[in-house]
């Protein structure tokens, strides 16, 4: 066990590329954790996808054996915290086994959203704030300038930024030190039932649930008996042990330690993030505070783009499940695509991941719906129903209105590009709260916006009309009434659930617009015409026509060469066979999947 | 109106294909067995030879009731050399008196000397590769013809005494305007030909036309085919019968090898990449000069493949074949079981297919394929 007072636990807070993982690097190679001969470039991102796509999932905490100048061993715990928005109370939950926090920001980029709301998190959770600006050795870095900004936002004196840059090594003794001096040692009372926080957790083939735990108060021992608080479980503490980075096994963690646990768990959605652990036998009174159930904000239906692959599905969507307790779905059934599931994600990157893992882990092709939110139907006889998907929205004879949620958006810009950012979050039915200039040159807005108009290319939006210079972030806001209606496509007549959806009443035509206009390109033509409609009720709003097909005949049987004109005609015929039939109509799986890309 | 019964018939005579695949160069469409005499200059003879032991190596048949021979540019040979391949299929199974011996000629070869030349070797019909009147049209298909040339060449088949003078037109071609097109249709009929056939241009793969449609070049237009099929349909009435998909002839002058082809009939297939059809059997020869020369060099036969059906395979077979005659085809198992099909059933509905006394029969020939694909796929009756 570790005297508490020579315990320091902290994070990193920085945006995307602004460092983080290679600042991590530094300090794991500067006290000795690793040797510079094994020293992988991003050490703490474990998981492709999130290699590729330059940021972390899932938190992890190494330990740190660090002697400072005054001559004392510190062990410094980093927590890894998730960088994106999808991942908030995954943050939360991390930053809380924390006492203190590394505000990374790039001396050339400045702050940015996410990193601006998660050091409010931060800050909101008591942490001490060390101001650290980054690449201050790129011929673009602005030290003074981003120096300002972080000082803005958060205080204090111009003598508190460390600069560092994480890529050569410079400053980072002077961030060690500042973090021993500046930061608080762990709290937490060492004579009382063992209480200790789930901030992370992940399904391992050989392991199963292997949980990483801060302990706040008491003490835990190998083998121990544990309860865990939320979920009601009681387990044994098979293992216990600390990252160095790789895992070692110790008999006993102490108060303010941090490391990991192994019970004889195999299913995540036993142990879930923000838990508090305490021991089975000498229960603590209460668990900690901050936990919350997860809580899915984004849906879509996934659908195997070939039919027999559903079972293939399934068991993809349990073993993810394993790995990401967040990810919730259940069957459904569409007409046009068949058997699969609707999901819910956390957000859309969250979404983005869980397709992208399905198709790339599991070799699965899918079709997925066009993303949806949880929208609130309230009837004429005063009950309300969750609709997660637009075939649930009850009739309009039975409806009286419908809410949807709203989400609070801050984003930060250059002010050059203010009149442009207000101009596209109007654009998305968004209210403007509080505008703040952070210095002259760069300015914090609030909004309230419906999460549907954020769910589409929102981001893509803002930053292609910033020049990639504004930064966003949104939290979960209100839920309030919106004039919604639900614009049904029609193919000869039949109604094609997949491509029907939730939307505002003035969005309705564009959307049924570029719905058919769509269709009509991308469905081949038939035997005979085929209309393909958008309806809103029994109102058609917008209409194109597939013209009949006209000609579908080679020419003559080339120097009687029967058998290859056979093979092309069977060819053809088993490309057809791959269609989905909506009612008379045959349709092309890629017509499903390129008309539900959100590229407007 | 052809009459069923006598195109039904034709299935049941024996022909004979002959490819000749030499082209002074290849047109940016084509994609059949062909040797560009530009990029490797062959030795006709050679080639003759090789195509009288391929014949003489062919086992004992039938007496023939029509020859044609395809390419390629046939019309590049000799009359001698054609002579030669005429005398070794007589030679080996019999020329039957009346028989079709059709040549495909190059309007350009196609000399009043050239044509009585030929007339007194055997051959008896000629295909004139027309494809179009239009200058800006044939300059894009590759063709160096112009329209005194295709009136010359009419004039002298007629004066050499051919049976039938058939006009070979493609539609379609991008370039090609509906008043092209029209005009194209009108000179064509004002020629007075006893057949005609007219074959959309399709982009096929490998082609320098599949080529530049991939980089971006437009390719046809389903809807101008379609307009510009129609309007030759309209166009040539009565005056000769439309009787299989694209083709019309008088009665009785319809072509009897393709007729064999359409019908499931038998045919031998002699020279590169030729394809036969003999006892059940399927066969095709190689596609490589260099190899179909060598192997028969060496008294090897040139087959590169063959293909034996079953039963079932046969029936579904002769439907989708028998549906591009326009008088269609015997309903037999196949086309009854088609038309329980709900495929089937929907093509009945959309007035694709329909059912004339025992002959089922494809009523909007521009959708032909659309049916063999259905007719392919069905399943045995248990």
């Amino acid at each position: 066990m570790t005297d508490p007072t020579r315990i320091r636990n902290f994070s990193i807070i920085a945006h995307i590329d602004h460092g983080k993982s290679t600042l991590a690097d530094r300090l794991l190679e500067y006290t000795g954790a690793v040797a510079e001969r094994d020293m992988r470039e991003q050490l703490l991102d474990t998981m492709d996808i999130e290699r590729e796509r330059g940021i972390t999932i899932k938190a992890n905490a190494v330990r740190l054996e660090y002697r400072a100048a005054n001559g004392e061993t510190y062990t410094l715990n980093l927590i890894d915290t998730p960088g994106h928005v999808d991942f908030s109370y995954e943050v939360s939950r991390s930053l809380d086994a924390c006492e203190g926090a590394l505000l990374l920001v790039d001396a050339a980029q400045g702050v940015e959203a996410q990193t601006l709301a998660n050091a409010y998190l931060a800050i909101d959770n008591g942490l001490e704030i060390i101001p650290v600006v980054n690449k201050i050795d790129l011929p673009s870095a602005e030290p003074e300038r981003v120096s300002a900004e972080l000082l803005g936002i958060l205080g204090g004196d111009p003598n508190d930024v460390i600069y560092v840059s994480a890529k050569s090594g410079t400053g980072i003794e002077q961030l060690l030190e500042a973090i021993v001096d500046r930061l608080p040692p762990p709290g937490g009372v060492a004579e009382s039932p063992l209480r200790a926080m789930v901030f992370d957790s992940y399904y391992d083939t050989y392991r199963g649930v292997v949980c990483s735990i801060r302990v706040v108060d008491g003490e835990i021992n190998s083998g121990e008996a544990l309860r865990f608080m939320a979920t009601d479980l009681s387990d044994a503490a098979d293992e216990i042990g600390v990252l160095l980075p790789g895992a070692t096994p110790v008999t006993r963690l102490g108060r303010g330690e941090v490391g990991y646990l192994i019970t004889g768990v195999k299913e995540i959605d036993l142990i879930r993030v923000g838990d508090t652990v305490t021991d089975a036998a000498t229960s603590a009174d209460a668990p900690l505070p901050g936990y919350q159930e997860p809580k899915p904000m984004v849906f879509s239906g996934l659908f195997p783009a070939d039919g027999d692959d559903f079972e293939r599905l399934r068991e993809a969507l349990d073993k993810l499940r394993l790995n990401d307790s967040s990810l919730v779905y259940q069957p459904e059934t569409s007409r046009a695509l068949g058997f699969g599931f609707r999901c819910g994600f956390l957000g859309l990157l969250h979404m983005e991941i869980v397709r992208e893992r399905l198709e790339r882990e599991y070799d699965l092709d899918l079709v997925a719906t066009a993303p949806s939110v949880e929208y609130r139907a309230h009837l004429t006889d005063g009950s309300t129903v969750q609709v997660r998907s637009p075939q649930d929205l009850p009739d309009a004879q039975v409806l009286a209105d419908i809410s949807e949620p709203f989400v609070k958006v801050m984003v930060i810009t250059p002010s050059e590009y203010v009149g442009t950012v207000m101009e596209l979050i109007q654009q998305r039915r968004g209210e403007m709260g509080e505008m703040t200039y952070l210095t002259p040159e760069r300015v914090e807005l609030h909004y309230q916006v419906p999460l549907a108009e954020i769910v589409f290319d929102f981001f893509d939006q803002l930053k292609s009309r910033t020049r990639g210079y504004a930064s966003m972030d949104y939290e979960p806001g209100d839920y309030r009434r919106s004039d919604l209606v639900r614009v049904n496509i029609l193919l000869n007549g039949v109604p094609v659930d997949a491509f029907s959806s939730i939307v505002h009443k003035e969005r309705a035509y564009r959307y049924g617009r570029a719905m058919v206009e769509r269709l009509r390109r991308l469905i081949p033509r038939q035997l005979f015409d085929v209309p393909v409609q958008a309806a809103v009720g029994s109102r058609i709003i917008a209409r194109e026509t597939i013209k009949a097909q006209r000609k579908d005949v080679t020419a003559k049987c080339y120097g009687g060469d029967i058998t290859r004109k056979r093979k092309l005609l069977e060819r053809q015929k088993e490309g057809k066979r791959r269609m989905k039939m909506v009612g008379q109509v045959e349709v092309p799986q890629e017509a499903f999947i390129s008309a539900l890309r959100i590229d407007e | 109106m052809s009459d069923p019964g006598a195109l039904d018939a034709a299935a049941g005579e024996r022909a004979a294909y002959i490819h000749i695949p030499f082209c002074h160069r290849r047109c940016p469409y084509c994609d059949f067995a062909v040797v560009d005499l530009g990029e490797q200059p062959t030795s006709f003879d050679r080639y003759i030879t090789a195509l009288e032991i391929e014949i003489s190596m062919e086992p004992e048949w039938c007496p023939l009731k029509a020859v044609n021979l395809g390419g390629g540019t046939p019309s590049v040979l000799s009359p001698e050399q054609v002579g030669r391949v005429l005398r070794s299929l007589d030679d080996s199974f019999g020329l039957l008196p009346g028989a079709e011996v059709s040549i495909e000629a190059n309007p350009e070869d196609w000399t009043e000397q050239h044509a009585t030349e030929l007339r007194r070797v055997g051959i008896n019909r000629v295909s004139l590769g027309v494809q179009s009147f239009d200058p800006s049209v044939l300059a894009s298909l590759g063709r160096v013809h112009d329209r005194a040339t295709v009136v010359d060449a009419v004039r002298n088949a007629h004066r050499a005494g051919y049976d039938v003078v058939n006009l070979d037109l493609i539609f379609g071609t991008p370039v090609e305007s509906m008043a092209s097109w029209q005009d194209t249709v009108a000179a064509a009929i004002g020629l007075d030909p006893n057949h005609l056939s007219a074959y959309a241009l399709t982009v096929e793969l490998g082609t320098a036309l599949s080529r530049a449609v991939r980089n971006g070049a437009p390719g046809p237009d389903e809807d101008d085919l379609a307009d510009k099929y129609e309007h030759l349909v309209a166009a040539v009435g009565d005056r000769l019968a439309h009787y299989e998909v694209s083709n019309w002839a008088e009665p009785g002058r319809e072509c009897r090898y393709n007729l064999t082809t359409w019908g499931q009939g038998e045919y031998l297939g002699f020279g590169l990449g030729a394809h036969g059809h003999r006892d059940g059997v399927r066969t095709r020869n190689v596609r490589r000069l260099d190899v179909y020369l060598r192997r028969i060099e060496e008294g090897v036969s040139p087959e590169a493949g063959r293909e034996a059906m079953g039963e079932w395979e046969r029936e579904r077979e002769r439907v989708y074949l028998g549906l591009r005659l326009r008088a269609g085809v015997e309903t037999g198992e196949a086309g009854a079981a088609l038309l329980a099909s709900p495929a089937g059933q929907r093509l009945l509905a959309a007035g694709v297919v329909e059912l004339h006394g025992d002959r089922l029969l494809v009523a909007q020939p521009l959708l032909t394929d659309a049916v063999a694909r259905e007719v392919l796929a069905l399943d045995p009756f248990d």
